[in-house]
């Protein structure tokens, strides 16, 4: 009895007991839930256009925030360093059309997963090469995002919220708008849209495939150096950062593989359950369950539609 | 010409059926073990043995297990490090419990614990497909990573968190441990890897082999034609996971001694994956031959400065070899997507036509 008192009363009792608290771990759910919409944003991206599961978008995101600070090491000013960084993304972009895609062509999913896996190796070698293996610090101050806290007194009890996670929230929620708008009411974006859709018929109506994937892998570099420069503002910019595409992994799949829309709300969903999960029923069972319990969640929610939350309701014939 | 079934008649169900029906397949079979079982021990020096040969059958046992799951029952899983991870602690809790038990059949059982652990991560399976199985899978994965570092039982409470292998001796010959020879460790190693590769040959011939392939080809229709999905997906996953559960068992205790949980990483399942699909997925000799170049050719690759009188600084080395692997992988992948097997099929035929182009 006693234990599943502790499952399943204890820990609301805690949250009634202090609210701001549990305000404070939402919030910061929330602002962990954004990052990793973002990252499952570069992968439905991709996954969209081209039908490739791209495992390199952890290493991209990576990768472009260490071109960034490499960039602005070598003496480039922030916002030339920026914009530089964006130009190898697009170099990035060319290369893996012209050099991967391409050739793999019609190839089955696992060989182009594999092949997304090769180019993680060979993007951390490069990195490691070219930009040295040791941590770096993000330049938060010279890009000018705002640094420190807000105080807010909630019944007579402090509530801290960083700056930082605010300006996050606040660039993810523009790149997200900015993306909507692109996809639906530009010339490309509906190219992309119909390349998602059929690739054969978006093929026959004039659209050349090999110029979206460009674009759809230019836009996925995008949003994995928006990624990269929000996370590696809180920690530094290291290859150990790589391991956050994996926790994006279940925010994908609960989402839903091709849905956009999935991405954002999946990335809340599984935020919050995370921080939730760890702070009240963590120490149950020893701590550190944040690796695992994404999954798990994912799993319970797939289970109940194998789909994901949007993603596109599967019919299967012989 | 030099290998030409022609003439070769089969007068009896038994030669129809055997593994090898052609005489030069069984010459080449034979030839192969005799090498492997009695030149090189013999032969092989401590580096060969314990840097290059064991590590190869090690891998190359859990690419069989991870190839029948994905090649033949078409299930795609990135839980083999965990799967391997399972086998090797369930080993070590089994020889604490059990010290006077033969070492190799605690080895050999504790697959038996795995594949428990893979039925049980493959249940979403019967629900799920392609890319939301792996993240699935993933969650088997990043749980038995949490568990090899918070559950102290796992572990006996060592301080250090590792498992250290105690010395084991089978009929007087020190198997496991400091005083067991890398000679040893090999050919117990071989018999292991011979005997479960000879089971897997047959039981992909068999009964459930047609029905995983029947799964992997299209389920629905399958289920169709009467094959039951929960056993079939759930054998292929046990199945999978008991060899993994082996493979892990013997890394830990025929050749690395003592394992950190970091050893059963996703990079290992990562690891294994490349070799099935280099080796050629659906094909047991595939997996040996993925086994071979992925665990080969980083070594090779990091010896080449130095063949060619570079001098490079180590660590740049390792970089370099990772960018050359990296591009080989996606180079290999254009070239030939079918992997080894297929070019082994290819070899053989033109042997087969030689000296004629066809």
């Amino acid at each position: 009895m006693d234990a599943l008192a502790d499952i399943f009363i204890d820990p609301f009792v805690q949250m009634a007991a202090n609210p701001v608290f549990l305000v404070k771990v939402i919030w910061e759910g929330l602002v962990a839930g954004m990052l990793y919409a973002l990252i499952a944003l570069g992968f439905v991206l991709i996954y969209k256009a081209s039908g490739v599961f791209n495992f390199a978008q952890g290493i991209m995101v990576v990768f472009s925030a260490l071109t960034l600070v490499g960039l602005h090491e070598r003496g480039l000013p922030a916002y030339a360093a920026l914009i530089g960084a964006l130009l190898v993304m697009l170099l990035l972009a060319i290369a893996v059309e012209r050099l991967i895609l391409r050739p793999l062509v019609n190839q089955p999913d696992i060989t182009l997963l594999m092949a997304t896996i090769g180019l993680t190796s060979l993007l951390i070698g490069l990195g490691e090469i070219v930009f040295g293996g040791e941590p770096k610090t993000m330049i938060t101050r010279e890009l000018g995002l705002p640094s420190g806290s807000i105080r807010l007194m909630i019944a007579d009890r402090p509530l801290v919220l960083q700056k930082l996670d605010i300006a996050a929230g606040a660039t993810a929620l523009l790149l997200i708008t900015a993306l909507a708008v692109f996809f639906q009411r530009t010339r490309i974006g509906r190219a992309l849209r119909a390349v998602a859709d059929d690739h054969q018929a978006a093929l026959s109506v004039g659209i050349s495939l090999n110029q979206i994937w460009i674009i759809v892998w230019f836009t996925a570099g995008l949003v994995a150096l928006v990624t990269g420069i929000m996370w590696s503002a809180k920690s530094d910019v290291s290859f150990a950062l790589e391991i956050i595409a994996l926790r994006a992994l279940p925010v994908l799949i609960l989402g839903g593989l091709t849905s956009i829309p999935g991405a954002i709300v999946g990335g809340l969903i599984i935020g919050v359950g995370e921080k939730l999960g760890e702070i009240y029923w963590g120490r149950l069972v020893g701590g550190a369950i944040d690796s695992w319990l994404a999954y798990f969640i994912a799993l319970i929610f797939l289970l109940l539609r194998p789909q994901g939350l949007f993603g596109e309701k599967i019919i299967e014939r012989v | 010409m030099l290998y030409r079934e022609a003439g070769q008649f089969k007068t009896s169900y038994a030669a129809d059926q055997s593994v090898f029906p052609l005489v030069e397949d069984r010459i080449g079979m034979a030839a192969t073990l005799l090498v492997a079982a009695a030149v090189i021990p013999a032969i092989g020096g401590d580096f060969l043995l314990n840097g290059v040969m064991i590590p190869f059958l090690i891998f190359a046992l859990a690419t069989v297990g991870l190839n029948l799951l994905v090649g033949y029952a078409g299930q795609l899983s990135l839980g083999t490090g965990a799967f391997m991870g399972v086998g090797a602690y369930a080993c070590y809790k089994l020889t604490t419990h059990f010290p006077d038990v033969n070492i190799v059949l605690l080895i050999v059982c504790s697959g038996f614990f795995s594949a428990a652990a893979g039925i049980a991560f493959g249940l979403p399976s019967l629900r799920i497909k392609g890319f939301y199985l792996v993240v699935a899978t993933l969650a088997a994965q990043f749980f038995f990573e949490w568990a090899f570092i918070r559950v102290g039982w796992l572990y006996n409470d060592n301080p250090s968190g590792a498992i250290e292998v105690p010395s084991r001796e089978m009929l007087g010959i020190a198997i496991t441990g400091a005083a067991a020879t890398s000679t040893t460790r090999y050919c117990v190693v071989l018999a292991i890897v011979i005997l479960m590769t000879w089971l897997a040959s047959n039981l992909v011939r068999g009964r459930y082999g047609r029905a995983w392939m029947m799964v992997r080809d299209m389920d629905i229709a399958a289920e169709l034609m009467g094959v039951p999905m929960l056993r079939t997906k759930l054998l292929a996953f046990a199945v999978s996971s008991f060899y993994c559960g082996v493979a892990g068992a013997m890394m830990v205790f025929l050749w690395y001694g003592s394992a950190e949980p970091s050893a059963f990483s996703i990079r290992v399942s990562f690891q294994v994956l490349f070799m099935v699909i280099i080796g050629g997925m659906g094909s047991l000799l595939g997996s040996f031959f993925g086994a071979a170049f992925i665990w080969a050719f980083p070594i090779l690759l990091r010896l080449m400065p130095e063949l060619l009188g570079l001098k490079i600084e180590s660590q740049a080395v390792d970089q370099l070899a990772q960018i050359v692997f990296g591009a080989l992988i996606v180079l290999f992948l254009i070239v030939e997507p079918h992997g080894l097997a297929r070019l082994w099929i290819l070899a053989k035929q033109k042997l087969r036509v030689w000296p004629f182009p066809y």
